[in-house]
């Protein structure tokens, strides 16, 4: 319904990335009244948080379908709707360039590739329906490709890293948005020196842990190559994961390659294993899994076959010390390995963990308005379902701080554990929201910050925040999974 | 041996991702990226993941570019096509005469007329309802192409280009100028006279010509009038006068078989007056390297674009004779006199077939003094050649533009791109009044109907699975 001071409205057709619409609606959630707006691609998932933050969307809403709502305060001015659209107007027409249409940029990667320089690479952000046609204009015209999108369906993916393999093309992603080439970094990439480590990741923020890690540790990285987080599944069996090997292989600065994946398949990682022994380079595996090392155990035996120190990892204790007082421990991540790293630690120590990504059948959190369950929760707002058609937590924090909010509130959540990642690409200042969240819950809050003092974002002055308003920092994941997980037991039972 | 660090990066997608890179002082190329038309996505991936289609769509673009048009002989329809009293080609896909607008109908009354069926050309519309004695066919099914309707009956003259590589040939028949013409579906006393000159002394003597001087290069001639301010489409002046220029003297010279001075005199006079005069050979040239690259399984390049004054379709090298049809548009652009959009009929004729081969719209670029006839600028001009880039697979080294640097003419139209872009290939083309016996009304600018690229999508995905399936 739309009231005098709310107004929904349907534009089919219309099309702008997730990123753009995000800047959109906070263009317009700045506007003198306006109580709250979003402009979004009419997915399920964002007409369910429409619905939540009280706007009626039309039925039949598509994918296809932009959806504009604002929502005007009480003593908005009567051309303040006016004022919106127009503002809306302005902000989505200023994304695109102003190049004479003689001029016009060019539509598909295939026409890009025309006039590109062989050593050209490509760099994939569209939906992920959407992601294999381009990707494969970038290969069939025998140029590397990072797939950031996610949502790519695995026989697409099958298909693009078979045509790649064919042609001696390099296919990164998707599902894993990290990769360095030669120091520039990809997607979501941490500022690090060029050194003698590259890494393998078929994990984006198992890739960016191990950068920091190793960053702090004085080793620098010249080559992360992200595989995608399905390429060491039994369906993919690694294809990607094998080209990379044998590229960093090849390349004379690379003294020590470590392979960073989540859970393998058992029989592929054994291929894996058998493959990266028959290279001239030396491989550690980081493979994340029950009983096997966390990452940073993993940072820390490369360290040693470099025959480097291994350092303190870094902890800022919190301005003000919050107790505990018993219940469940809530981890809101938006890093999909970091989630899976915490859970597998705390499950040893805490037992199940549900979550969206759950480490076993069956603990499974309902998806949809709540995403709330009995007992200790971890959620991983990176994952697909909650990406569809929106931006990556990474870049908009919206989806988490609603929900952190919301946890906070639950009587039954004791200590709350959280990352912030850090690097090109992601959101330019993540304390300034989640601090102000931060102060405002009683319980003890534990965080992880994965970044580099080279990162845009600056990482002293991001822990600094962070630990003011009241929360414990790391840079080591694990190490803070730890301290959620002992602040937990503290508390004791509810 | 290093990784190199990549010199340039192409963002698809999310401009954050270009923004972060270009942060990092590398050079960004951003792909202005749009969603594909409605409900192709999941066609587009099951093609982008054929194995067939680079192969077949490279092997497709290499015949249609490695052919030589030579026109070889000029002779009456009954004689070079068989054609036999009755039938009737016309142009684009197949129509009934129930379906036919004006101007094919005017022109098939005109030719029934021209070939003694009927003394009134008006009395012809009982013959055609009736069906019993008369046929109608494409002239794409015959090997040939016809301009706007298309008619061509048995004793009409027509061109026959060959390749001589493979001994191919395609036809078409012999311009009559503009205005009141049967292309057009006037069909008055002048429009009979004029054709019947056209078959008692205009074709006789070309032939002499033809066969005493030897095959003329018409994929020559288009090359350099391409060059010359021609897009060989909607402007034929250079090649007109080129081929008067290869002629001119062997058609002269057929006096010594007894031809009259005064007729070769009218013929040159004719011809050299008569700024459409090459179209006629430009369309079976493009026909003849078109055709090399039929039937390619996996290929997603367009063959065949064309049209019936109803229906606008296109033939795909990778589906066979199958015609993919919607409604044809009525085009934009200026009009004669007084005609104005009411009295226009829905696009029609084989022509579209120069844009199938690159030129004509493709090569609006090189042709600036005739972009205000069809109604746009010279920046606009460019602007089309260029977006027809986006759709096509490659370039036409013979063919180039001087104000794109020589560029190639964008060459090989694929649905895929096509479908990926929503971008229609730009067709230039004049209009034929909607009430049969009008003639010409106007020139302008018109696309195809967007859903006929989607439709060959669905089928060439289908042929893809299938193969898969059967693998």
């Amino acid at each position: 319904m739309t009231t005098a001071t709310s107004h929904v409205e349907l534009r089919p057709g219309a099309y702008a990335d997730s990123v753009a619409l995000l800047q959109v609606s906070r263009t317009l959630q700045q506007l003198p009244g306006v109580a709250t707006a979003q402009v979004a691609m009419g997915t399920p998932l964002n007409v369910d948080v429409l619905a939540q933050m009280g706007f009626d969307v039309p039925a039949g809403a598509t994918p296809n379908d932009m959806v504009v709502a604002v929502r005007l305060t009480d003593d908005a001015g009567p051309d303040a709707l006016a004022k919106a659209h127009a503002a809306m107007e302005n902000a989505l027409a200023t994304r695109t360039e102003s190049a004479s249409e003689e001029q016009a940029p060019p539509r598909t990667t295939a026409t890009a590739l025309r006039q590109a320089p062989d050593n050209a690479l490509v760099l994939v952000s569209v939906p992920g329906a959407n992601a294999l046609v381009e990707a494969m204009d970038a290969v069939e015209a025998g140029r590397d490709v990072m797939i950031f999108s996610d949502n790519m369906r695995l026989d697409h993916e099958l298909a693009l890293k078979r045509a790649a393999a064919e042609r001696g093309v390099l296919v990164m992603g998707p599902d894993c948005g990290t990769s360095v080439l030669g120091g520039i970094g990809l997607g979501f990439a941490n500022t690090t020196e060029p050194g003698p480590v590259a890494l393998v990741a078929a994990s984006g923020t198992g890739a960016q842990q191990l950068l920091c890690l190793l960053d702090h540790a004085g080793v620098g990285v010249t080559h992360a190559l992200g595989v995608g987080g399905r390429d060491l599944s039994a369906q993919v069996r690694g294809l990607s994961t094998r080209a990379a090997l044998a590229r960093l292989d090849a390349d004379d600065s690379v003294e020590l390659i470590v392979l960073v994946s989540k859970p393998p398949a058992d029989d592929v990682a054994d291929e894996i294993r058998e493959y990266a022994a028959g290279l001239g380079t030396q491989v550690e595996f980081a493979f994340l899994g029950a009983g096997r090392p966390d990452l940073t155990a993993a940072c820390e035996s490369a360290l040693g076959a470099l025959g480097r120190p291994v350092p303190q990892w870094p902890v800022r204790e919190p301005a003000t010390v919050r107790a505990s007082t018993g219940g469940h421990l809530r981890g809101l991540f938006v890093g999909g390995t970091l989630c899976d790293e915490a859970m597998l630690i705390a499950t040893a120590e805490l037992g199940p963990i549900r979550s969206n990504i759950p480490l076993s059948a069956g603990l499974e959190l309902e998806l949809g308005a709540g995403l709330t369950a009995v007992g200790h929760t971890m959620i991983d707002f990176g994952d697909d379902e909650l990406t569809a058609g929106r931006a990556h937590p990474m870049i908009d924090p919206t989806l988490r701080l609603e929900h952190l909010a919301r946890t906070a509130a639950d009587p039954t959540t004791c200590v709350l554990l959280l990352d912030v990642v850090l690097g090109h690409a992601a959101e330019p200042d993540p304390a300034a929201l989640l601090a102000p969240a931060i102060a405002a819950v009683s319980q003890p809050v534990v965080v992880s910050v994965v970044g580099t003092a080279a990162d845009p974002q600056g990482l002293e002055r991001q822990v600094a925040a962070l630990a003011e308003a009241g929360a414990q920092v790391h840079l080591s994941n694990a190490a803070a999974t730890r301290a959620a997980v002992a602040l937990t037991l503290a508390g004791g039972p509810r | 041996m290093t990784t190199p660090t990549p010199q340039l990066v192409v963002g698809v997608g999310a401009d954050l991702f270009a923004d972060a890179v270009a942060g990092q002082a590398v050079d960004v190329t951003r792909v202005d990226w749009r969603p594909p038309m409605p409900d192709t996505a999941d066609d587009l991936a099951t093609l982008a993941s054929d194995p067939l289609r680079s192969a077949a769509n490279e092997q497709a673009l290499a015949a249609m570019l490695g052919v030589q048009a030579m026109l070889v002989d000029v002779g009456p329809a009954s004689e070079v096509l068989g054609l036999q009293e009755g039938e009737f080609l016309h142009a684009g896909p197949p129509i009934e005469w129930a379906r036919a607008t004006g101007p094919l109908r005017g022109a098939l009354m005109g030719g029934a007329a021209l070939e003694g069926l009927v003394e009134d050309p008006e009395d012809a519309v009982r013959l055609f309802e009736a069906g019993t004695s008369v046929s109608l066919e494409p002239c794409h099914h015959r090997n040939t192409v016809g301009p706007m309707a298309g008619v061509v009956t048995p004793s009409m003259w027509m061109f026959v280009l060959e390749d001589p590589t493979t001994g191919r040939r395609t036809h078409c028949s012999l311009n009559e100028g503009l205005g009141k013409v049967l292309r057009y579906g006037a069909y008055g006393p002048d429009v009979l006279t004029r054709l019947r000159w056209m078959g008692d002394v205009l074709g006789p003597l070309l032939r002499t010509a033809v066969r005493a001087h030897g095959p003329v290069d018409v994929t020559g001639i288009l090359t350099q009038m391409l060059q010359m301010g021609d897009e060989a489409h909607n402007r034929n002046r250079a090649g007109t006068l080129m081929m008067l220029r290869d002629l001119a003297p062997a058609m002269a010279m057929s006096r010594a078989d007894s031809a009259d001075p005064a007729d070769i005199a009218e013929s040159l006079r004719f011809i050299g007056a008569n700024d459409h005069f090459f179209l006629n050979l430009a369309m079976p040239a493009c026909k003849l390297a078109l055709d090399a690259a039929r039937d390619i399984e996996g290929s997603t390049m367009v063959v065949a674009m064309a049209r019936n004054g109803t229906d606008f379709g296109i033939q795909v090298s990778g589906t066979g004779d199958e015609w993919f049809t919607g409604p044809a548009q009525v085009a934009d652009g200026l009009y004669l006199g007084d005609y104005g959009p009411d009295d226009a009929n829905a696009d029609i004729g084989d022509s579209a077939i120069t844009e199938t081969a690159g030129i004509g719209g493709f090569a609006m670029a090189t042709a600036p003094a005739i972009v205000r006839l069809v109604g746009g600028t010279v920046s606009d001009a460019l602007a089309t050649t260029r977006r027809m880039h986006e759709i096509t697979l490659g370039e036409n080294p013979r063919w180039s533009v001087p104000i794109l640097d020589f560029r190639g003419v964008p060459s090989g139209i694929d649905v895929t791109r096509v479908c990926r872009t929503g971008i229609l290939p730009q067709i230039n083309t004049g209009m034929a009044g909607k009430v049969a016996g009008t003639g010409q009304v106007g020139a302008g600018l018109v696309t195809p109907p967007g859903e006929i690229f989607p439709a060959a999508l669905v089928r060439l995905a289908e042929k893809a699975r299938q193969r898969r399936r059967t693998r």
